[in-house]
């Protein structure tokens, strides 16, 4: 491995359990522990745990905060109204294309936390940044690069962070999906990446692997990035750079939901969004043939062509499933045709999320007996 | 024994053993089998397919990456494992007995100019680094 990788604070951890590193937008990461799909079952079934430190967190405060963030991202901030209430946005450019989507969190005290993609991480903050000085030059913004991130996920997480971690306990048991709290300087979130039940962690470096060990001590197992991926795209969520980018709308990503238009707020993109209706959408499918769908695909379908975003193999349906890119026209319940290593298999159009809280949504049974 | 000595190999990182009645049979090796990450989905060369040595003849795909399975030799297919249609994972847990196809070989000359355990090796080890 190259010696300008990045890592994370438990990079010395995820060395000592074996794990295939791999370099993630310039991050020196897990890919693996061992066995990926083993990762991902486990996380659908119990508990497992992911080193999401790559991220940024960043905090935005100031007496001007919430009109500029509102100013900033798709969705409107407005909806967190008091401390502890988090969002999922997307952050346009004028032409309404996606900068990057992000989680942002009100805190107490003027003071929100947006946790931004790893490989996005710069070019966000350089936004944000010239976004802030020339809407509202009297807030401040603080990459948070002294913070590790832990995302502990599956139906048995919240408990096993309750042992790891008690006096977080009573601050987060409250708390239902999308929202946080802070211990300390501790911030705890019901949120994740995975389509089940946990909790995600922030908290300051020094103490990332103290927290892994005694989660590992609590039966918490180790997940890497491909079980994380394969985990995202059953539960339907977009990875920004291969679902979406500066190219796209998030009308086109399957995001329509996150831009909220319910009120007469501007924010940047909003304009050329309105002028500018989809042609496109994303949407899922299910292989009908045996294969392997992967991302960049030509699909072939009634209205048009299009292509494969993400696409992979998911261990719950046993079964490849992708998200595409195809004409509006397209519905659920639609064959397709997908350009798979020279050959063109069959595949339903679904609509996303295939799996969430480890139940199959898409109908898997009917469906295979078309093989 | 992750390159078992009895074997002779490709630098395409299959394995081949010779059988007492002179047919061969056909993996692919524990460093391919790592490299690729969990076995999804193989599709073996179809029974009674004449293969010619070197060419693409299969394809196993992992959570990762699609693989290309190359002809170690020449020769007609003379079975499949179909085992692994429903346990692919049996390559991860053991590559070196689950094995993909079988081979009644053309040319003797063929197997003997294999990549014998050492020389496999260092190819492995090179591609680790």
């Amino acid at each position: 491995m190259s010696d300008a990788l990045k890592t994370t604070p438990l990079h010395a951890a995820h060395r000592a359990l074996g794990a295939k590193m791999v370099d993630f937008a310039g991050w020196e990461m897990p890919l693996h522990y061992g066995s990926q799909i083993e990762e991902h079952h486990q996380i659908r079934r119990a508990v497992g745990m992911f080193d999401v430190s790559h991220m940024l967190a960043a905090d935005i405060r100031g007496a001007d905060v919430r009109e500029f963030l509102r100013a900033l991202l798709a969705n409107d901030v407005a909806k967190l109204r008091q401390p502890g209430k988090a969002l999922y946005s997307c952050m346009l450019d004028p032409e309404g294309r996606v900068i990057d989507d992000l989680i942002v969190y009100c805190l107490a005290g003027e003071r929100f936390r947006v946790v931004v993609n790893a490989g996005t991480a710069v070019k966000d903050i350089a936004w944000i940044d010239a976004q802030r000085a020339r809407r509202a030059p009297g807030v401040e913004l603080e990459p948070r690069r002294d913070l590790a991130i832990l995302a502990v996920q599956g139906p048995h997480a919240r408990e096993k962070v309750w042992r790891a971690l008690p006096q977080v306990r009573g601050a987060s048991e409250p708390l239902v999906h999308f929202q946080a709290a802070e211990v300390g300087d501790t911030l705890v979130a019901r949120t994740g990446y995975t389509g089940e039940d946990g909790f995600e962690i922030m908290l300051p470096a020094a103490r990332a692997t103290d927290l892994w060990n005694a989660l590992r001590a609590q039966g918490v197992a180790p997940a890497g990035l491909g079980a994380r991926d394969t985990l995202r795209l059953e539960a339907g969520m977009n990875l920004y750079g291969q679902d979406m980018d500066e190219t796209v709308t998030p009308f086109e990503s399957g995001l329509a939901w996150t831009v909220d238009l319910g009120t007469d707020r501007d924010f940047i993109g909003k304009a050329a969004l309105i002028a500018r209706p989809a042609a496109r959408q994303l949407i899922g499918l299910m292989l009908v043939a045996r294969g392997v769908m992967r991302a960049h695909q030509a699909v072939r379908c009634a209205g048009g062509g299009g292509e494969t975003t993400s696409g992979g193999f998911s261990p719950t349906l046993n079964q490849s499933i992708a998200l595409a890119r195809v004409p509006s026209t397209l519905a659920a319940g639609d064959g397709v045709e997908v350009h798979v290593r020279d050959k063109w298999l069959r595949a339903k159009a679904v609509k996303p999320p295939f799996v969430r809280n480890g139940r199959i949504l898409v109908g898997a049974g009917d469906f295979l007996g078309e093989r | 024994m992750t390159t078992p000595d009895n074997l002779k190999y490709t630098k395409s990182h299959e394995w081949v053993r010779q059988e007492a009645d002179g047919t061969v049979t056909i993996g692919i090796t524990f460093h391919a089998q790592e490299m690729l990450g969990d076995v999804v989905f193989i599709e073996n060369p179809a029974v009674g397919r004449k293969l010619k040595q070197g060419e693409e003849c299969g394809v196993i795909e992992s959570v990762k990456a699609a693989a290309d399975i190359y002809a170690p030799l020449s020769g007609e297919v003379l079975a499949a494992n179909g085992e692994l249609a429903d346990a692919p994972e049996k390559v991860n847990q053991d590559s070196y007995a689950a094995w993909l196809f079988r081979v009644r070989p053309d040319d003797p000359a063929e197997l003997a100019g294999l990549l014998d355990a050492a020389a496999y090796q260092k190819i492995a080890d090179a591609e680790k680094q």
